[in-house]
């Protein structure tokens, strides 16, 4: 097995350029160079869910996900990490950030690392991270790093926090993301149709009959 | 009208899921009642046109009027004399597998054998509470209570404990099954491997809708049913036994289907006011169109799937007059359908198994054409003494299976 990592960023600013893209491709490169400090090399995939609005809706309303839909969020699910962005609108997630998730299989984050990223206007919208964002990524069971990276439209310009800059923070976050990388073997293929992943390795369908067929 | 009897190798039909929709075009919603007839006729012309199966789905809540395939299909059954009655889909997770056992044994008898039926989970979330389930053991639902169903039929007897029913002790399904055979089984999913592996464990046909996804999922499933089928040791991969939904509308001329159908399309339950129409016909096998590109588009089904053995096409849904499902029928069992037929037979490898016939399975289960009879021990009310509630099965008397048999279904 080799020790190439992949890391899925998703974006979910909608205007472009956008602010959110702008730090998620901050906490990627500042990931991806922590990673490299351990020796793991990492390439990165971003998707600006913008791009896939339409499908995401489409979705919503047909039950299946589009071909270029479908690529992304495979590649999305089978990353060894995320890093998860979207704006603050009405004291949380976007609703496009939020549609995405519910097209997901719901437990296709199960144990995933995450860093989560946003951003808004003033910085009184930060803890919209640990009261909306971080729960719905529990509920999940994913696994987010303790740290979240909220950036205001203030921390990129002059009146910045000048004690905990948003460089500082982005570092925080990477690099407890990093290591939630390096502490886990590559993600391994989940194929649904493998039977050894629905059945259990070497069983066979008595054993979902259970005690029916007394296994 | 087509001749439907020479290749026996695949069956073709409609399928239905008896919503009860307004049509788009003139904002008009039928009753019940003139569902429910409209319905029968289009069973009834199905036959007419040369085409072999009908399947209804079973639903438990407005807009759809289905609740009870059973009845529906034994009245259908005496008004044909060819077509074989499925469903699309029997909710194994809801219903009693008891009454499943007990009601489609009964509609194999009225029916002469042309009884077969397509079993699946649901997608209606509060039937599982309206009747006592919980949604979220649908799966280990569908599994123990066809473990029961499969046992009611092939065991006279049955002493019975799982997880989900009141055990039952010393039970015989009645009546049995006729000629001793059970009712062909489907199983039907859209996405679940478990249901896969149901339908190749136990030898069963294994069915993809076909209609709301794209293909690739349905190859996955299928892919993964042929496998596991020759993983139990039914036969090779390629006899696996697959059924196939589709989705059809059509005109001399295709730009008249495109317009006629975009109404109905862009306002149906499920997929309305979603992706476009053209989009869904380059996604899902939704083919709108002349016959010739039906035709096509079908012929090529099996380049995705193998050779399979039934083609069901959706032509009666969201809202379309009866008057437009007649014609689109007539198109299907005239233009067609026939042509499939020839398409599908050509090449079509010998070790693939012809569609699933009750005289087929009477053939293959005693190996002549000579069901069994039951009959029970002359007034007993119970089943609990001596060997078994019946006295020696026998070769039922005559030419075995009724009308389905002679007429060559």
């Amino acid at each position: 097995m080799t020790d190439q990592r992949r890391i899925a960023v998703v974006a979910a600013g909608l205007s472009n350029p956008s602010s959110t893209r702008m730090l998620a491709d901050r906490l990627a490169a500042a990931t991806v160079a922590h990673l490299a400090e351990s020796g793991i090399e990492v390439t990165v995939d971003v998707f600006e869910l913008r791009d896939h609005a339409h499908d995401i809706t489409n979705n919503l309303l047909t039950g299946f996900a589009p071909p270029a839909l479908e690529t992304m969020i495979n590649a999305v699910v089978s990353a060894d990490a995320i890093i998860a962005v979207t704006p603050i609108f009405s004291t949380s997630y976007s609703g496009l950030f939020k549609s995405f998730i519910d097209v997901l299989d719901p437990d296709a984050l199960t144990g995933k690392p995450v860093l989560i990223g946003a951003n808004a206007g003033t910085a009184r919208h930060s803890l919209a991270i640990d009261y909306a964002i971080r729960p719905l990524f529990t509920y999940l069971h994913a696994e987010p790093v303790s740290t979240g990276v909220f950036a205001a439209s203030s921390d990129w310009g002059a009146s910045a926090d000048a004690v905990a800059p948003l460089g500082a923070r982005i570092d925080r976050g990477a690099r407890e993301l990093a290591e939630a990388i390096a502490r886990r073997e590559s993600a391994a293929s989940s194929d649904p149709f493998d039977p050894a992943n629905y059945l259990g390795e070497g069983k066979s369908f008595g054993h979902l009959l259970g005690g029916l067929a007394g296994e | 009208m087509s001749d439907t009897t020479t290749w026996p190798g695949m069956q073709f039909g409609i399928f239905t899921v008896s919503d009860i929709t307004e049509d788009p075009t003139t904002g008009t919603t039928p009753s019940e009642a003139e569902r429910i007839t409209a319905t029968l006729t289009i069973a009834k012309h199905a036959e007419e046109v040369g085409l072999d199966v009908f399947a209804l789905g079973e639903h438990h809540n407005p807009p759809f009027w289905s609740s009870s395939p059973p009845t529906t299909l034994a009245y259908i059954a005496a008004q044909t004399e060819r077509l074989i009655l499925s469903t699309a889909t029997t909710l194994i997770t809801t219903n009693d597998p008891v009454k499943i056992a007990e009601d489609y044994a009964m509609l194999q008898h009225v029916s002469g054998g042309r009884a077969d039926l397509m079993l699946g989970r649901g997608n209606t979330g509060p039937v599982y509470p309206w009747f006592g389930k919980d949604i979220r053991q649908g799966l280990p639902l569908a599994i123990e209570n066809y473990a029961l169903l499969h046992k009611l039929w092939r065991e006279d007897v049955v002493d019975w404990e799982g997880q989900f029913r009141t055990p039952l002790q010393g039970f015989t399904s009645t009546p049995r099954p006729l000629d001793g055979v059970p009712p062909f089984v489907w199983h039907g999913s859209i996405r679940t491997p478990e249901i896969a592996e149901q339908a190749a464990y136990y030898g069963d046909g294994f069915f993809a809708n076909n209609i709301f996804w794209p293909a690739e999922h349905y190859q996955r499933l299928i892919t993964l049913y042929r496998q596991r089928y020759a993983h139990y040791g039914h036969g090779t991969p390629e006899q696996a036994i697959v059924g196939l939904g589709g989705q059809v509308f059509m005109a001399a001329n295709s730009q008249d289907a495109v317009r006629r159908f975009r109404p109905y399309f862009d306002n149906a339950p499920v997929y309305g006011h979603g992706p476009s129409m053209e989009d869904f016909m380059e996604m899902t096998p939704l083919t709108v169109g002349s016959p010739q590109q039906v035709i096509d588009r079908y012929a090529g089904m099996r380049d995705l799937f193998g050779d399979y053995q039934r083609q069901l096409f959706l032509v009666d849904h969201a809202g379309l007059p009866l008057k437009t499902v007649l014609e689109q029928l007539d198109i299907l069992g005239g233009e067609v359908v026939p042509v499939l037929r020839k398409e599908l037979q050509r090449n079509r490898p010998a070790e693939v198994p012809d569609a699933p016939t009750h005289a087929a399975l009477v053939r293959a289960q005693f190996g002549d054409d000579r069901g069994r009879a039951f009959r029970p021990g002359a007034n007993r009310g119970d089943n609990l003494v001596g060997e078994r509630p019946y006295t020696e099965a026998t070769p039922r008397a005559g030419a075995a299976f009724g009308a389905a048999a002679t007429k060559g279904a």
